[in-house]
């Protein structure tokens, strides 16, 4: 019992960057764009923020100063990077799969190669300190993740604009027909999920790691992708799912708290979060949940 | 009775018509990667100039800088296309039939596994011994693909998440297996025996010691057979009704579930060929992987700038095959190698943009109707 | 500032891509008057009504409201104006509430956060002003099309609109809801409002229209006063020659029964029934008649006939086979012939030829498919062009031409074709003539009538009544997902039919 006690700061560790990127995804897809660019929008942000922690604490910066910086520089990039898929899917009607694609192979690119170019290394420079835990042992991230899920359902839920929102995502053509802006809207949420993408794979490099490879983000932002199906692209099913999924990915790690489970590899904890996950989409699969025009490239005009 | 709809088309001009090339759109969209690629190089103060000489040697085996002339260079762009070419029938086949089958990585990886299994544990009889490894290396590969398909058939699962979610687990369960093959330390195991390696004494008289090995038979096989199921057969008939329109497919009663699951297995096989090859030719020792070998993923770069036909697929992979060939060159000059990434990166961006090409075509044709009507 | 003329367009006109949708087009509604909007499809009505509407902006022209010039550059400036849309199809988000729905856009908020209690009121309010019944908690996807209209004609007034447009309102209406439509509508000119109202049915024009503008290919052809001309003349302004409303049929000879439907259940996706007790009998040589409001279980009734959706229970039959739990393949082969409702969703793949699409039944049989499952594509291409010539499918590369780049008439040709050249022993037939101009309509209803000739087996699925009451030997009503009465055509009239649609069984029954 007190073994998974002390799991739980470890298992939220490793739950909220998922959690805020799955948010992030939820978001975008009820407006009505599908973003598979969740995982290479993580990894900009995370190289971003691993950079940027390296040379403010070079700097001499104080790490709280230097962590939240570090954070908004990440999540600024993300956003940045997002306008590419928003541009492709909202103003060019563009194959919303593909150009998410598109921006995880490019990030792959874009990130080592800021690192050759900055560190002369295939991987950042390692920073010293990242973000502490509090008295309870866990993360700034943890909370940060906490106030996400609460925004999301406030503005979702019991804002005019959350209401408008939804509309884009169910039918774009009501919500044209009495004046809602669908372009802006889809834009602002798309622009939301690199925001939010971005902040979360700061999060992973400064709570997981003191650098940032391109092992770092390994697959977290398509875990992601699957917490938003599987949760139901409700905020309350999307944080459950995120749970479920973190914890199986938390394994690899809390494992060696329980000395039953320290002689089986390694490698069958890393298989976890994504076996998981595939059971998880098949077993309840969720299609019908989906916002009814997900993924739909609006034309103006259609009815 | 002619009725609105069927007005003649206008007078096509050339513009419009190399617009609607999608060889030509390929090729735009390919120079332009390299455009914002060579700006890139340019912007961090490296020579893009060292990035095309790279590329040339790679290409023709000659080195602008010394002037000497070494033909290996050419058959090694060769010998690395060939995975690159598979991946991307593997993605192409996929998509004719409606599928985004990024799982090529997985697929890959399960055929690497297999081949490098039966090479260390099979029997050890010439010729024989590679073409079962090669032949386990295909079925892995459908069966890892074949699975995809019958999900997404079957229970609606997305194959975009479901292949990555496989792509990992194909990733873990390969060190997994391979760390209990005989001589394994943290990274390779011990050196495959004569009979299971593709090489072929032949081509490496021939090209100057390069690894060009038996796999290139097998990926021309590949590309011909590719062109031939989907455009001569019942089946690929069946199969690109069913990625056009699935319920116009389903209720003219071809049998789609089968066609999807057919033709993922079929996609799954190319790729998993792919990881065979690259296991038995490339290497003389099994490999535990630590990290992916992006095949998988370039292969979707590959298929999208080869419009997933057999012999677009052909051109592209070369392509690609010469910019990793030339990846090592460029770093001896200061070029990051991670520009190719960005360049694959950016094609894909850009064919996604193609639709937007499409928009630009129609706002051109409404406004050369509005002139016409309202100067009439 | 009340002039003569609430809305008056000058010189409109609208291209799109390959067709000049507005062509000059001058109209102008007087201050409280129902105009009628008349033209076929692809007239140019609904991209005429769009732009009074911001949804499109006009290539050239002017508009006036009120006597004064308007740019309406977006619905929230034609809803300032004072216009407001009731769509065809209606834009309505399917799980919000009605009230939701109505509200949408212009939502009212309490310290910036939405207040739906109070909009819940309001609606109620609007709702006992006009007479227009609507239950303000109830979800969309939850209630009756009818109710749903309300629903899109409550957004209207909710914004104070003085000026509606109705856009087809009444497709989807049974005849007693069309009444109850008109008498809204005749209270909303009582009330002082403007309506325009798009349609191409001539007896509703007829019913509650003041004057009428008359469409043609863009063009206006004229405009009239409603109680100056008859249906006819109408009908020859809207197709520009006299138009044949009735068809010559030859009398009915009933052969065996060919298709037998015996207390069946279907169910959605969902698994709701849509489709239960159901049963009727389908001899060669007739035409049966399905007649129903869209959405008593219609559609679910033939994915359920041609295999798309499982049957819970009960029998299906063909010459006398139990094809009940057969795949669709195995129907088709055992003789189904299937005319889709939604051409571009099943009946046709637009990328492919229609030499292609020709062969999409029979591919994979010889002689189009050798042993091994090779193709022989010239063998299509030829077979193609005969079935091209024989029923003028007109076309800009003949076989070779994809089928997306054809009229929608020509499409419906291409696949009428199909299914008449494989000699089904049932044809299945809905909604034939959806969307067509009146030439391909009466064409493709000729054909049908052939085949009856012949001695196929036939079942017409239809939402439009006359079409029914001209082509069918036999009527049956569906209401709700059971059949509700069946007669022969001679023995019931349309208001009778109207009274089953809605559920009522017929007097003396």
């Amino acid at each position: 019992m007190i073994q998974i006690l002390q799991s739980i700061p470890t298992i939220l560790m490793i739950v909220a960057p998922i959690l805020i990127t799955a948010i992030g995804g939820m978001i975008c897809e009820r407006s009505g764009v599908v973003n598979i660019a969740l995982e290479g929008l993580m990894g900009l942000g995370g190289c971003a923020t691993a950079a940027a922690q390296t040379l403010l604490e070079t700097s001499g910066m104080s790490n709280n100063l230097s962590v939240a910086l570090a954070l908004l520089i990440g999540a600024a990039v993300g956003c940045l990077f997002s306008i590419i898929h928003a541009v492709a899917a909202i103003n060019l009607n563009a194959d919303q799969t593909i150009s998410g694609t598109g921006i995880n192979l490019l990030a792959t690119g874009v990130t080592i190669f800021a690192s050759q170019i900055l560190f002369n290394a295939d991987r950042t420079k390692e920073f010293r300190l990242g973000m502490h835990t509090d008295a309870l042992g866990v993360y700034p991230s943890v909370y940060i993740a906490a106030i996400v899920v609460i925004l999301s359902w406030f503005i979702l839920y019991k804002l005019p604009f959350g209401m408008h929102l939804r509309a884009c995502g169910e039918h774009p053509a009501a919500a044209e027909s009495v004046g809602i802006n669908v372009r802006k809207i889809r834009y602002i949420a798309v622009l939301t999920s690199g925001l939010l993408g971005g902040l979360a794979g700061g999060c992973v490099v400064l709570t997981q790691t003191i650098q940032y490879t391109s092992a770092t983000i390994n697959g977290r932002g398509f875990i992601a992708l699957a917490a938003v199906s599987f949760g139901r692209w409700t905020p309350l099913g999307v944080t459950g799912a995120s749970l479920l999924f973190g914890t199986a990915q938390a394994f690899t790690v809390i494992a060696t708290n329980f000395p039953s489970l320290k002689s089986i590899p390694t490698e069958v904890f890393n298989i976890f979060p994504y076996l998981i996950t595939l059971i998880a989409l098949v077993l309840f699969s969720g299609k019908n949940y989906a916002p009814a025009s997900d993924g739909k490239p609006y034309v103006k005009g259609a009815s | 009775m002619a009725d609105v709809n069927e007005q003649k088309a206008p007078k096509v001009g050339l513009g419009k018509k190399l617009l609607e090339s999608d060889g030509f759109v390929s090729l735009l969209v390919v120079l332009l990667g390299f455009l914002v690629g060579t700006i890139l190089v340019a912007l961090v103060g490296r020579k893009p100039a060292n990035m095309y000489k790279a590329i040339w040697q790679a290409l023709t085996g000659y080195n602008m800088d010394n002037g000497k002339m070494n033909v290996r260079y050419v058959f090694e762009t060769i010998n690395y296309s060939v995975p690159y070419i598979l991946c991307g029938l593997s993605m192409g086949f996929a998509e004719r039939v409606g599928l985004f089958n990024i799982g090529g990585e997985g697929q890959y990886i399960m055929g690497m596994t297999i081949a490098q299994v039966f090479a260390l544990l099979g029997p050890q009889i010439p010729v024989l011994h590679w073409v079962l490894c090669i032949v386990l290396a295909i079925l892995v590969g459908a069966i890892w693909g074949g699975v995809v398909g019958v999900m997404k058939a079957k229970y609606e699962v997305s194959e975009v998440v479901s292949t990555i979610m496989l792509n990992y687990i194909a990733l873990y369960l390969s060190r997994i297996i391979c760390f209990q093959l005989p001589g394994a330390t943290t990274y390779k195991t011990a050196n495959f025996p004569k009979t299971a390696l593709l090489s072929n004494g032949f081509f490496e008289r021939m090209t100057n010691g390069s690894l060009l090995n038996n796999g290139w038979f097998f990926m021309i096989a590949s590309v011909i057979l590719f062109w031939f199921i989907m455009e001569k057969t019942r089946l690929g008939y069946g199969m690109r009704a069913t990625g056009f329109n699935k319920d116009a497919a389903r209720s003219s009663g071809i049998p789609v579930v089968k066609s999807i699951a057919v033709a993922m297995a079929i996609s799954g096989a190319f790729a998993g060929l792919a990881g065979g090859i690259v296991a038995l030719g490339s290497f003389k020792y099994g490999r535990i992987i630590s990290g992916m070998d992006n095949y998988g993923f370039d292969g979707i770069a590959v298929a999208l700038v080869g419009n997933c036909t057999g012999g677009g697929t052909l051109v592209a992979g070369y392509l690609f095959g010469l910019l990793k060939n030339a990846q090592a060159l460029m770093q001896s000059k200061q070029i990051p190698k991670e520009i190719t990434y960005i360049i694959q990166g950016l094609i894909v961006v850009f064919i996604a943009l193609r639709t937007g090409l499409k928009l630009l075509e129609e706002r051109i044709e409404k406004k050369r109707l509005a002139k016409e009507v309202t100067t009439k | 500032m009340a002039g003569q003329y609430a809305i008056e367009m000058q010189g409109i006109t609208k291209t799109f891509p390959g067709i000049i949708a507005n062509d000059n087009v001058t109209l102008n509604v007087k201050e409280g008057e129902i105009l009628a909007l008349l033209g076929e499809n692809g007239a140019g009505k609904s991209t005429l009504m769009s732009i009074l509407f911001g949804a499109y902006s006009a290539d050239s022209g002017t508009i006036k409201i009120h006597g004064n010039e308007e740019h309406i550059k977006n619905p929230n400036v034609a809803t300032d104006l004072g216009i407001g849309m009731v769509h065809q199809h209606f834009k309505l988000v399917q799980n919000y509430t009605v009230t939701e729905n109505i509200v949408l856009g212009m939502e009212p908020t309490r310290h910036g956060m939405l207040d739906l209690p109070s909009a819940e009121k309001k609606v109620a309010k609007l709702s006992a002003l006009y007479g227009l019944r609507v239950d303000p908690k109830a979800l969309i996807e939850d209630i009756t099309v009818g109710m749903q209209q309300r629903v899109e004609i409550l957004k209207v007034l909710y914004r104070d609109a003085n000026i509606i447009i109705f856009d087809e309102p009444t497709a989807v209406l049974t005849p007693q809801e069309i009444d109850e439509l008109m008498e809204i509508i005749r209270r909303l000119k009582k009330e002082g409002k403007t309506i325009v109202l798009i349609t191409h049915k001539l007896k509703e024009i007829k019913a509650v229209g003041d004057r009428c503008t008359v469409l043609r290919r863009g063009k206006v052809v004229g405009t009239v006063d409603v109680a100056d001309v008859s249906e006819q003349d109408l009908a020859e302004m809207m197709v520009g020659r006299a138009v044949k409303f009735e068809l010559d049929k030859a009398p009915c000879h009933l052969g065996k029964v060919m298709l037998s439907v015996k207390d069946v259940q279907i169910n959605d996706a969902l698994g709701n029934p849509k489709v239960h007790d159901l049963s009727f009998d389908v001899h060669e040589g007739e035409i049966l008649g399905i007649a129903g409001v869209d959405g008593n279980g219609q559609s679910e009734l033939l994915y359920g006939l041609t295999g798309l959706l499982p049957v819970q229970s009960g029998a299906i039959m063909l010459d006398g086979k139990d094809i009940t739990h057969q795949e669709i393949r195995q129907r088709i082969e055992a003789g189904m012939g299937h005319i889709p409702e939604d051409r571009q969703k099943h009946g046709l793949i637009s990328e492919f030829s229609i030499s292609e699409n020709c062969a999409v039944k029979n591919y994979y049989l010889p002689p189009l498919s050798s042993k091994h499952g090779i193709l022989d594509f010239s063998l299509m291409r030829k077979n193609a062009d005969r079935l091209i010539k024989e029923f003028d499918i007109r076309c800009g590369e003949g076989a070779a031409t994809t089928a997306g780049s054809l009229s929608g008439g020509n499409q419906q040709k291409v696949i009428v074709a199909r299914e008449i050249s494989l000699s089904p022993k049932v044809l299945l037939v809905a909604q034939p003539t959806r969307g067509l101009d009146v030439g391909a309509i009466e064409y493709i209803r000729r054909r049908i009538l052939d085949e009856r000739d012949k001695g196929r087996a036939i079942l017409l699925v239809s939402f439009e009544l006359d079409e029914i009451m001209n082509l069918c030997d036999r009527i049956a009503t569906i209401s709700k997902g059971t059949i509700v009465g069946t007669y022969k055509s001679g023995e019931v009239t349309e208001r009778e039919i109207g009274l089953m649609m809605a559920g009522s069984k017929k007097e003396g029954a």
